[in-house]
């Protein structure tokens, strides 16, 4: 599957938004999606489908004012 | 002070970014006296995971999280970036930021009041970065904010309070919502300031962050604001525009 992942372009074997996460190493952290533009819940992870091109974002807590 | 039906004993509220280290940050949060800490999202950089890191250090200083939507130059942006940090901070304040003008960081306030509307309907309790205005602070009442944060000067700018008449005359307007000065300011005395002019709070970030020593500016701040709003609750002399003795006349001695 081709990815672009943080705008990064990635080839993953995983056909869902959650086995994308276990792929790059956040099965355990705390972080939020969107894919293409829109809100992931992290609830719906796992039944949400991945197609080849889809743009993944994975925002992480940080520093903010 | 009571935010959505928190009540703070602090009227400080803290920006966590820019900090010389994590540590400066901790120690700054603590000698503040502050209970909110603003935060946000960001993609992971590299492989290092700094944003757990991060994120264990502010649970760990037992504060309430206040996320925003920095950088977000549209509704659609803004209200995506809301979600995706209720997800991840599983709070329902949202500092919400939609910027209009890449140099002042001024308020798109259009597409403020838009995503304030959208957030507000889907449970967010929403915490407007907003201008003076009071036509723009009304609408963003009746799209369902409870507290209003107008700026003292554009971020980070250290400028102060720079038009003190509309600040004043959103403070008559609305008396009732909380009210607090959020971007601009650069000094304690700037505090004191904002709240001798009746705000409930002020939040500001840089000004701590990039001070000399920021773990003794945030003490410095922490009294300012008490200073300000015991000044605020006692009522100041109206100003004067020639002298007035202090010493009385009466008795003084004719010495000439």
């Amino acid at each position: 599957m081709h990815l672009l992942v943080n705008g990064a372009a990635h080839d993953l074997r995983a056909t869902t938004l959650s086995q994308a996460l276990d792929a790059l190493g956040y099965r355990q952290a705390i972080v939020a999606t969107a894919l293409n533009g829109i809100f992931v819940p992290a609830d719906r992870r796992e039944t949400t489908t991945l197609a080849d091109g889809d743009a993944l974002e994975i925002l992480a807590p940080m520093q903010g004012g | 002070m009571q935010l959505y039906g928190i009540e703070l004993a602090s009227r400080l509220l803290l920006g966590s970014a820019r900090y010389p280290s994590p540590a400066m940050l901790a120690d700054a949060v603590r000698a503040s006296g502050t209970e909110v800490v603003t935060v946000s999202l960001r993609r992971e950089s590299g492989g290092q995971r700094s944003g757990q890191g991060f994120w264990s250090l502010i649970r760990d200083l037992g504060v309430h999280v206040l996320p925003n939507t920095a950088g977000c130059h549209s509704a659609k942006e803004a209200v995506t970036t809301a979600r995706m940090a209720r997800d991840i901070f599983q709070t329902p304040w949202i500092k919400l930021e939609v910027i209009g003008d890449a140099d002042t960081l001024q308020p798109d306030v259009f597409g403020l009041v838009e995503a304030a509307a959208e957030l507000c309907a889907d449970g967010f309790e929403v915490f407007p970065y907003t201008t003076e205005d009071l036509v723009v602070a009304d609408r963003l009442l009746q799209a369902g904010c409870r507290v209003l944060m107008p700026w003292g000067a554009p971020i980070g700018s250290g400028r102060g309070l720079n038009n003190t008449f509309g600040l004043r005359t959103l403070r008559a307007h609305f008396p009732d919502v909380p009210l607090i000065i959020d971007a601009g300011i650069g000094r304690p005395s700037h505090a004191v300031e904002a709240m001798e002019l009746g705000f409930d709070g002020v939040l500001l970030n840089t000004a701590v962050a990039l001070a000399g020593d920021p773990v003794a500016m945030a003490a410095a701040f922490a009294r300012a604001i008490e200073a300000g709003r015991a000044g605020f609750q006692a009522k100041p002399m109206a100003p004067r525009d020639l002298a007035e003795p202090s010493t009385p006349i009466v008795g003084k001695a004719w010495l000439a």
